[in-house]
């Protein structure tokens, strides 16, 4: 029946298709393949899912365990205490000089302040555990108080002072008071009278000044991010002022105006090349060209902001690159058709459509250049630096850099230090890659 | 089959008196591969010229010598004798920007620029320093954008994007910033093929108007179209220019057996 209809409407010398394949086979085979089809799609969908699933996990443990160990880092333990400012110790000649004022012996008002407070501590040996309830740098506070206002002399003040690291440790839960004395940093003494002055209102926990303001310090209590901050900062100033207009010129001329030859090619091979190279080799030679050929300043943000430049160059020619090429040449035939010159095609049409691709590449190699630790390791950026740099030529220290000294100092109250300033890091991050997710969405050009 | 076919000298009326454009002996090449054959070919003024073929045979590259579009493109090689006026424009003394200015081109597709109606017409006029003032400019602009016969549509939206526009209204905002600039000449290459048969009588009619100030080259796919725009006709096959004569005569009684098979649609 099917091959006597068929037939009438094909050439003889071919057969039907339903000689070949009967209507039935067709449409059995069609459903099993399309059953087969069904199944893959199904499998393919899973597993982007199972790896969205497992790339979240990963994100929620990674944030858990830093937020968890860090945010008691942004609160500081602070005890009150009632300082009498004794003329004697602190302006002994009387003539209220703030330079000797400076040099008086601040932490005798403490300690005679704690004698007041626990007259029954007799013994030498307790005495010292006692005065080590607060903060060394507490004596600090108290000078910068009586140069800035000298009739406090001769009166007693209830003051805040920052408690020792571990006092604060103890305060926020993270020493184990069940533990044998003997394993335990805090002593029992120290327990007592911490929990007599809790019983008293005279300790409290308050949001962290010190470490968002000040550089970085051996004493975990008086440690801060700025320095790192300020550092990362310059040197992010450097990176952008010379590795931008850089790479942006090398890849609209490479683009637009280099001829395509043999020197061309081999300037893409190692742009990429480049981009490829572990970054501890740019540290290498940030070390021998910039500081034992140029005599820059070792540990000095201006080299790092110069080695992570050469770093983040290969990203933003790359990424610019394929910005100027995603431009559609018809825009440049417009543009010249009408009479502009080569320059005034690129500089009016093709870098105005690129840019936001521009932009995001660059935000991109920026963000890099933030996290990038290694090479700032070769050019000193490492040391322990205390003053929070005023300048791109003074020593400094990079987030990533201060991160990984937190996270080698012996001191526990380091740990949440490390967590911190992740955080601090991340937060940073964050902004700039929304910043690029926000540059390319406000720019991008439909055609 | 066609390799046989001996390309003799063109025939029909190829020069005209006092021509606006006049072109001796034109090869073109793609590196190694020739792609225009020795083309002689004057373009009369205030005329429309229209130039047919099949696909490769040379019709756009032809065109885009005419304002050294081809210069942009680094395996092309043009030697011959293009001249604009009495200027050779291949000479070492002419500058392509002020050559475009005087030779204007409009594309296949329509490509304003992502900018507002107004700028992509104002874009020209710029560059080439022709306004004085904001006053000058305003009025450079809406000319234009009359002759292009685009203004009625556009007068309240000057100022938006003209990507918004539709692809007939986009394409007459290309003519009308091609015409910003005040150019002698109008090279169009297939200025209708990407839009729908409304755009394109449209396009036709505003190409019949702009003959009175403007000599029009236009490259076409449709031989209707040659015929209803232009009033000669030059036929490009592999290269080799074969026939020019008036419009009507290349349509009615071709000379060249060529031109007669392509017009009667035996190949191409």
């Amino acid at each position: 029946m099917i091959d006597s209809t068929a037939g009438k409407n094909t050439n003889k010398t071919l057969k039907s298709f339903n000689d070949i394949l009967p209507v039935e086979e067709k449409t059995r085979r069609l459903n099993a393949q399309l059953k087969k089809r069904h199944r893959k799609e199904m499998r393919f969908q899973m597993y982007g899912v199972i790896s969205l699933l497992l790339g979240f996990l990963f994100l929620v443990v990674f944030f858990n365990s830093i937020i968890s160990k860090g945010y008691t880092a942004f609160q500081q333990t602070f005890i009150s205490l009632d300082i009498e400012f004794v003329e004697d110790i602190v302006d002994p000649k009387g003539n209220r000089d703030a330079k000797e004022m400076l040099r008086s012996d601040y932490s005798k008002l403490i300690k005679d302040a704690l004698k007041k407070e626990f007259p029954s501590v007799k013994k030498r040996k307790d005495r010292k555990a006692l005065n080590k309830l607060i903060s060394s740098g507490a004596v600090y506070k108290l000078a910068d108080l009586v140069i800035e206002s000298p009739e406090l002399i001769g009166t007693t003040q209830t003051l805040w002072l920052a408690s020792d690291d571990e006092i604060d440790l103890l305060m926020k839960g993270h020493i184990d008071r069940n533990l044998p004395e003997s394993e335990r940093r805090v002593k029992d003494n120290s327990i007592t009278w911490v929990d007599e002055l809790v019983a008293q209102d005279r300790v409290v926990k308050r949001f962290n000044h010190t470490f968002f303001n000040s550089g970085d310090s051996r004493e975990p209590e008086q440690a801060g991010i700025m320095g790192a901050i300020k550092g990362s900062f310059y040197v992010l100033l450097v990176t952008i002022l010379l590795s931008f207009p850089i790479g942006l010129a090398a890849a609209v001329y490479l683009e637009e105006f280099a001829p395509k030859n043999r020197i061309t090619d081999v300037i893409e091979v190692n742009i990429n090349n480049l981009a490829a190279v572990p970054s501890i080799v740019y540290g290498l030679l940030g070390l021998a060209v910039f500081i034992n050929f140029f005599g820059l300043p070792r540990s000095a943000a201006v080299v790092g902001g110069l080695v992570l430049s050469l770093r983040t160059l290969p990203t933003i020619i790359i990424a610019s690159r394929a910005a100027i090429k995603a431009v559609p040449p018809s825009i440049r035939s417009a543009a010249l058709g009408v009479g502009a010159s080569e320059m005034q095609t690129v500089y009016h049409h093709v870098l105005p459509a690129a840019l936001p691709g521009i932009l995001t590449g660059t935000i991109i190699g920026m963000a890099q250049a933030l996290g990038e630790t290694a090479p700032l390791l070769m050019i000193g950026m490492v040391a322990f630096i205390v003053d929070i740099p005023q300048s791109a030529m003074d020593p400094a220290t990079a987030l990533p850099v201060q991160i990984y000294l937190w996270a080698d100092s012996p001191e526990r109250a380091f740990v949440e230090k490390t967590s911190a300033a992740i955080m601090v890091l991340l937060a940073f991050l964050t902004v700039m890659n929304l910043f690029a997710v926000y540059l390319r969405k406000r720019y991008e050009r439909r055609w | 089959m066609q390799d046989k076919i001996e390309y003799g000298k063109t025939v029909g009326d190829v020069f005209v008196e006092n021509p606006r454009m006049s072109v001796r002996g034109a090869n073109v090449y793609y590196a190694d591969k020739q792609a225009i054959h020795d083309v002689d070919l004057d373009i009369a003024k205030n005329q429309v010229i229209a130039m047919i073929g099949p696909s490769g045979c040379g019709k756009s590259t032809f065109l885009r010598c005419l304002n050294r579009m081809n210069d942009t493109i680094d395996i092309c090689r043009v030697s011959g004798e293009f001249k604009l006026d009495q200027d050779n424009i291949y000479s070492k003394e002419i500058d392509v920007v002020p050559l475009r200015a005087r030779v204007g081109i409009v594309f296949q597709k329509p490509n304003p620029f992502p900018k507002s109606i107004y700028d992509n017409v104002a874009y020209g006029p710029r560059i080439h320093g022709l306004a004085k003032n904001k006053v000058e400019l305003d009025e450079i602009v809406e000319n234009s954008l009359q002759k292009a016969g685009l203004f009625d549509e556009v007068k309240d939206r000057l100022h938006e994007s003209g990507t918004g526009l539709s692809g007939g209204q986009q394409q007459r905002l290309c003519i009308a910033r091609t015409i910003a600039v005040g150019p002698e000449v109008i090279l169009m290459d297939e200025p209708c093929s990407a839009l729908d048969p409304i755009a394109t009588a449209k396009i036709e009619n505003l190409i019949d108007e702009l003959r009175e100030n403007f000599t029009i080259v236009i490259v076409t796919h449709s031989m209707q179209q040659a015929a209803r725009v232009s009033q000669r006709t030059a036929y490009f096959h592999m290269g080799h220019l074969i026939e020019v004569n008036d419009t009507e005569k290349v349509f009615t009684n071709p000379e060249h057996k060529l031109t007669e098979d392509y017009i009667t649609g035996r190949f191409g």
